[in-house]
């Protein structure tokens, strides 16, 4: 339970989560200090700092016990506004250690994989400020907090995308913050309607922690239900769920390579986090009850986004829609509210930072040498470019969900999960693996195979440096994928407490978990093979 | 001893990290050869855990070995783990060993590839996953190598990526048998969901507590997996396109080993299909059966030596799939192992003649191989004997076992089976007719080849027609042009005699100048006259030079259509390079590497009959050792030795008829091959292109629609409530990005100064 928000788990020499998300911000106060005219310091100091982070982040990692990983560990506590009730409370549990951790390692190989193609000061600068960003998001505790985080994100990437994008950028950004802004603004008044709310029926005082509120549940049950709608449309936008993903496509195609990366592989993680950690948390009956329409809108997300995804030009539209596709799984295990489901839907989430991320990087990678991102411009590249395509082709069947590799395990765990709630939509939700092999291999097929010609043909291989780059992607694509099993013992103890906590608080919840029969060892099978066979011959005796 | 089973995997594994590392040091021929090392220390392996496990009780034959905890969450928990038992370890002697002979064989057959090491980088990949895939403790590590087997097959099948055909066929292998995986995951879903666990152990003891819905609907299901990888119609289609990889590939993957994975998967969870309803085990025996009879007819018509031998593996998988369905799990492993030997060695044998003969696969240009290629085509002909059911081929045996179980069960699908014997044994022979008998045909002029001189020459004498037409054209205007100058010269005449009338007769001078001039216009007329004659003359030679040149078009035409393919009438100075290059190229054997596996694989395919002969009970041997796999649910046969004797007599004289058929057609040509090369059977009774054009018509369309209707539709309604806003909200309009960006700033600038002031207000 997260009952307790007395720092629970290692001692904690100092405050290692504040210190993680304000590492980043003084970085980019540093960057702002610095002479526009040494440009050739400005990456060197923005890996420097995410780089801290990083490893501030694996210290926690390493440091993080799993035997507690239902409570929250590193809690950083300090009141803020007692009159309002607002708290700076940071803490990380079983469910935001790995999104902390993909967080922390994507920044600086996104600042390390592509230079700023102009003033690498504020690009830099509003990198550092997103991951500030992200990484409160992921840490905070209060619900005042949390909101702060999730809207400052938006501006480093509006910029991110408005100045130093492609094509239609401003389109493209303006569309992406105000779709944004509208899912939120509902929220602002679902966090302030729970806070209030919450104070009026219990007589307390005002509070927007997380876990107070959960755990009081002052809520009737109708209020419940309208205020989660208002955390769900801010979510289903970040997802993003269907109907509500159009911004996505634009913004991903028009985004700078390293804001693609960052948008793919932390930020959609936003919305699907908010589900968890807010939205059923808070809201333990209302997600059950709305539970049902959101596995069919992320089953619909499934097909839709993979059938879109097969018909796209644009190599790097293609891989947007595929992500629309892939948080599909995250929602309907997220939602299958079983331990399977949402372990599944957990690792899914890092599994696709780390892919989608990879994919964005080869796109971008791409660009820089062909300046087009049209699949019927390229072709035949595997020809001049082997090692790139090697590298690619991983990428892409982590993507496809072969086993053995990282995607697999929380697909398959994932839809596991929402086959044991929503039996039908999962085996409909299942055909998105079909759709998936075709879209991919189709494009890798238009892209590598057949003859190289023209700029084609010259296209040049990987570098070292961007293979450097590539590797930590390329073993966590492996290792997951072969040996899951410290990331899902550290989520597990998290996602049964909220389990526990929904059960608790909804009269008829019935977790879908499967009927157990005994489990056999191979002696018993022996042993019960050799009475099925005795008797079996005793019988042809009496004949 | 057992405790080595992992290294049954962990070889292959081995070489290919090797080859990973240091292939382009390894190079040709190192490469080829770690990767056959690495496929010999697993049938090592193999042989070593066999002993091993024989060493054991009967009942004691099953063995886990856990290596590590893959995928723990909640309830679900599976382990990478092997289960060692009988069935396991048949399949991975003749994996590994088939697997080293055919790794061997690439060492010859890749020679010279420019990706050399990258092709047994693959080879050794497919080999752990397929090893994996029979070896796993549990249905998802069965599964792992199911899809790793799957990726390997798409990498080998697009080998030589540069062309279109085969790297589409490579993606369409992939995603066709991603519409099987999906059924095998869903009975994954609802085997866990039911009994809690899909490692195989808890399958063989919780089996019975399976409603019988539930185990129909997993039989089902694993059924479609199976039709995928095994397959079977209708999922069947991605395998004649996969003979695009190197022929080796297709002898390992696309014979043996891969595609055998349906029939061992549905052999593995017997316990399971034995709970599930009558109709969806019908089912299987239906969907098998009528492969086989669809596919023989199929191979009929090919002559592309590697499809006929496609769709034969098509046909012979639908053998295993019917024995599975009748519950004759024995016999369809033992097909499954003599048909790996000489399917293997028949897909070799090609791959030897392909290799011999310039990578030309079309079988009507063979004939008369024999004695060139003397080693490929003995060990060829044993293959065709072991298929075409000759006693005491090893072919023989098996698939008579079967077709024994089938008539016990339902005489209906005997003779569905009976059927696709005679076809196969005809295929088969025709195969081996048109490539090693009859007359040498490589160096003849092909028909497409005489058909182009003929069409030359008629594309000549249709010109010398035209030509010869306008001659007449121009003799026409001739004619014009002589006639005005005819009238010309009357008018002159005519002119002359009123001066010769006028003329004054005294004046004698000028009577004599007219009389002259009289004479030079008569003299003009006859001339004028002479040259219309002459001229009108020609049109008709011209007329003549039509007419010849329209019967010699037509003489051409006539003698294209009465010479057809004949060289009748053909010079050798019409003849095109190609025949000439052809005439200097002499087919020849092919190297050691590659020969050396067809003799031992001919070897195998004689003898692997012994495995299970019929004659006495003790002779099962394959029976009795595969019996603790099966837990009893091998269906038992009910027939006397003297039905099994009629029915094996009966399955002879049928072979017997498929070979003499061929031999009057392809040998004795006292028949035309027409008659039976329907051109619906070459075209797949048209299935293949049906599917295709559904996929690139009114599939496409759909997807197509969808993609439009996200575009105009869900993100019109997007972008059109911005335009409304924006309308509504006058000045905003100039503003546009503008706006956004101010409220960008300002979110920003309230964001820190909120953290500001509540820093400032902080207690901390």
């Amino acid at each position: 339970m997260h009952a307790i928000l007395a720092a629970s788990g290692p001692d904690v020499p100092f405050s290692v989560l504040t210190t993680i998300v304000v590492a980043p911000i003084i970085g980019a106060l540093v960057l702002l200090a610095l002479p526009s005219n040494r440009p050739e310091y400005f990456k060197q100091i923005a890996f420097l700092f995410s780089g801290a982070t990083a490893g501030l982040t694996a210290w926690v990692m390493v440091e993080f016990d799993k035997n507690t990983a239902a409570e929250f560990q590193f809690v950083d506590s300090w009141t803020w506004i007692e009159s309002l009730g607002i708290s700076w409370t940071l803490g990380i549990d079983g469910i935001s250690l790995w999104l902390v951790v993909l967080t922390a390692a994507l920044f600086p190989l996104a600042i390390l994989a592509i230079d700023a193609e102009h003033t690498p000061k504020a690009y830099y600068a509003w990198l550092l400020v997103l991951e500030a960003g992200v990484m409160g998001v992921f840490l905070a505790l209060d619900l005042f907090a949390f909101f702060v985080f999730f809207e400052i994100v938006l501006v480093p990437m509006y910029f991110l995308i408005g100045q130093w994008g492609h094509g239609e950028r401003a389109y493209a950004a303006t569309k992406f913050f105000v779709y944004t802004m509208f899912g939120s603004a509902f929220m602002l008044v679902g966090i302030l309607a729970t806070a209030f709310l919450t104070a009026a029926e219990t007589g307390n005082p005002v509070s927007f922690d997380l876990v107070y509120l959960a755990e009081e549940q002052a809520l009737a049950t109708n209020t419940a239900r309208w205020i989660f709608l208002s955390f769900a449309l801010a979510f289903a936008v970040k997802v993003p769920l269907f109907p509500v993903h159009t911004w996505l496509p634009d913004a991903h195609t028009n985004a700078p390579t390293a804001g693609s990366v960052i948008l793919a592989g932390v930020m959609l993680k936003l919305g699907t986090y908010g589900f968890l950690r807010f939205g059923i948390y808070l809201f333990p009956e209302a997600a059950v009850y709305f539970a049902p329409v959101l596995v069919g809108l992320g089953t619909i997300g499934i097909i839709y986004g993979a059938i879109a995804a097969t018909m796209q030009k644009d190599l790097k539209r293609l891989v947007a829609y595929s992500s629309v596709a892939h948080l599909g799984f995250i929602v309907i295990g997220t939602f299958a509210l079983n331990t399977e489901g949402i372990e599944g839907g957990l690792l899914q989430m890092v599994n696709h930072g780390v892919s989608t991320g990879a994919l964005f990087l080869l796109v971008g990678w791409i660009y820089d040498r062909r300046h087009t991102r049209l699949i019927s411009e390229l072709g035949g590249l595997q020809k001049p470019a082997p090692i790139f395509a090697a590298a690619f082709m991983v990428v892409m069947l982590s993507s496809i969900g072969l086993p053995g590799l990282n995607g697999f395990v929380g697909e398959f765990l994932a839809l596991l999960g929402a086959f044991a709630a929503y039996r039908w939509w999962a085996i409909v939700a299942a055909t998105g693996v079909i759709i998936a092999a075709l879209y991919l291999l189709w494009a890798y097929q238009r892209v590598f195979h057949g003859p190289a010609e023209g700029d084609n043909a010259e296209m040049k291989d990987l570098t070292w440096s961007e293979g450097a780059i590539l590797v930590p992607f390329i073993a966590a694509i492996f290792f997951m994928g072969l040996y899951p099993k410290p990331v899902l013992e550290r989520m597990e103890p998290a996602v049964d407490a909220l389990i526990v906590h929904v059960d608790d608080n909804v009269a008829d919840f019935d977790e879908a978990t499967p009927d157990i029969l005994p489990f056999w060892t191979v002696d018993e099978v022996n042993e019960y093979q050799t009475k099925k066979a005795e008797e079996k011959a005793a019988e042809e005796g009496d004949k | 001893m057992l405790d080595a089973a992992f290294l049954i995997p962990a070889f292959p594994l081995l070489g290919f990290v090797t080859i990973l590392v240091f292939g382009r040091r390894l190079g040709e021929p190192g490469a080829g050869w770690v990767a056959t090392l690495a496929m010999g220390g697993s049938f090592a392996a193999s042989i070593v855990t066999f002993l091993g496990l024989m060493a054991e009780d009967k009942e004691e034959r099953r063995f886990v070995q856990t290596l590590w905890e893959w995928v723990p969450a909640g309830d679900f928990s599976v382990d990478v783990g092997f289960l060692v038992d009988p069935l396991s370890i048949t399949m991975t002697l003749f994996i590994t060993g088939v697997g080293a002979l055919i790794h061997l064989y690439s060492i010859g057959y890749m020679h010279g590839d420019e990706n050399f090491s990258k092709f047994f980088l693959y080879l050794n990949l497919f080999a752990f996953s397929m090893l994996m895939l029979v070896l796993g403790d549990n249905m998802l590590l069965t599964f792992l190598g199911w899809e790793g087997v799957g990726a390997c097959s798409y990498f080998l099948i697009s080998f030589w990526f540069t062309e279109e055909a085969n790297a589409s066929a490579g993606k369409k292998a992939f995603v066709t048998n991603r519409v099987g995986d999906w059924g095998f995951m869903v009975a994954m879903f609802l085997l866990f969901t039911t009994i809690g666990s899909i490692e195989y152990v808890d399958i063989f003891g919780n089996a019975g507590e399976l409603s019988e819905n539930t185990a129909t609907a997993i039989t089902v299901l694993l059924l479609v997996g199976a039709a995928g990888k095994s397959a079977q119609f209708p999922l069947y289609l991605w395998l004649p396109d996969a003979m695009a990889g190197p022929t080796p590939v297709s002898a390992l993957i696309h014979a043996a080993t891969m595609v055998t994975s349906g029939v061992y998967l549905l052999t593995r969870v017997n316990p399971i299909t034995a709970e599930a309803a009558g109709w969806s085990l019908d089912l299987i025996a239906w969907v098998g059966a009528g492969t086989a009879l669809f596919a023989a007819t199929i191979a009929v018509a090919q002559n592309d030596i590697k499809k006929v031998l496609a769709y034969s593996t098509v046909s012979q998988l639908g053998y295993m799939i019917l024995a599975v369905g009748i519950g004759a799990y024995v016999a369809a492993i033992f097909h499954m192992i003599t048909h790996a030997f000489f399917k293997a060695l028949l897909f070799l044998g090609s791959g030897s003649v392909i290799h011999g003969m310039h990578h030309d696969q079309d079988m009507r240009h063979y004939g008369a191989l024999r004695k060139l290629m003397p080693i490929t085509s003995a060990t060829f002909i044993i293959g065709w004997l072991a298929i075409a059911g000759v006693p005491p081929f090893s072919g023989f045996w098996s698939k008579d076992e079967i077709l024994a179980y089938a008539y016990d069960v339902n005489p209906a699908l005997w003779v569905v089976g009976l059927i696709t014997a005679l076809l196969t044994a005809f295929y088969m022979s025709r195969q081996v007719f048109m490539t090693f008998y009859g007359e040498y045909r490589y160096a003849d002029v092909r028909p497409e080849e005489i058909q182009e001189i003929w069409d030359n020459r008629i594309a000549a004498a249709e010109a010398a027609v035209t030509e010869a037409e306008a001659g007449i054209g121009a003799a026409e205007e001739g004619v014009t042009k002589a006639e005005e100058k005819l009238a010309k010269a009357q008018e002159k005449l005519e002119q002359r005699q009123a001066e010769m009338a006028d003329v004054d007769q005294s004046d004698e001078k000028a009577v004599e100048k007219a009389t002259k001039n009289l004479d030079k216009a008569q003299d003009g007329v006859v001339k004028a006259q002479e040259s219309v004659d002459e001229v009108t003359a020609s049109i008709a030679t011209a007329q003549a030079e039509v007419e010849a040149a329209r019967s010699n078009a037509t003489g051409v035409m006539l003698a294209a259509q009465a010479g057809g393919d004949d060289l009748e009438g053909i010079t050798e100075d019409d003849l095109p390079d190609a025949v000439r290059e052809r005439r200097e190229f002499h087919p020849h054997e092919s190297p050691w590497q590659m020969t050396l596996p067809l003799v031992i694989l001919s070897g195998a395919a004689i003898v692997a009959g012994v495995m299970n002969l019929p004659f006495s009970k003790d002779l099962h041997f394959l029976e009795k050792w595969l019996e603790p796999s099966l837990f009893g649910n091998k269906h038992k046969l009910g027939l006397s030795g003297g039905e099994l004797w009629v029915l094996a007599i009966i399955a002879v004289v049928i072979g017997a008829i498929g070979i003499a058929a061929a031999v009057a057609i392809y040998l004795q040509k006292r028949i035309p091959a027409e008659r039976v090369e329907l051109p619906i059977l070459a075209r797949g009774w048209r299935y293949d292109e049906s599917v295709s054009d559904f996929m690139g018509g009114p599939g496409r369309k759909g997807f197509d629609f969808v993609a439009w209707f996200d575009a105009n539709i869900v993100d019109g309604v997007v972008n059109g409530t911005g335009r409304l806003v924006r309308s509504v909200g006058g000045e905003m309009r100039s503003a546009q990005s503008g706006l956004v960006r101010s409220y960008a700033a300002l979110v920003a600038i309230g964001a820190v100064g909120l953290i500001a002031w509540f820093l400032v207000r902080t207690t901390f």
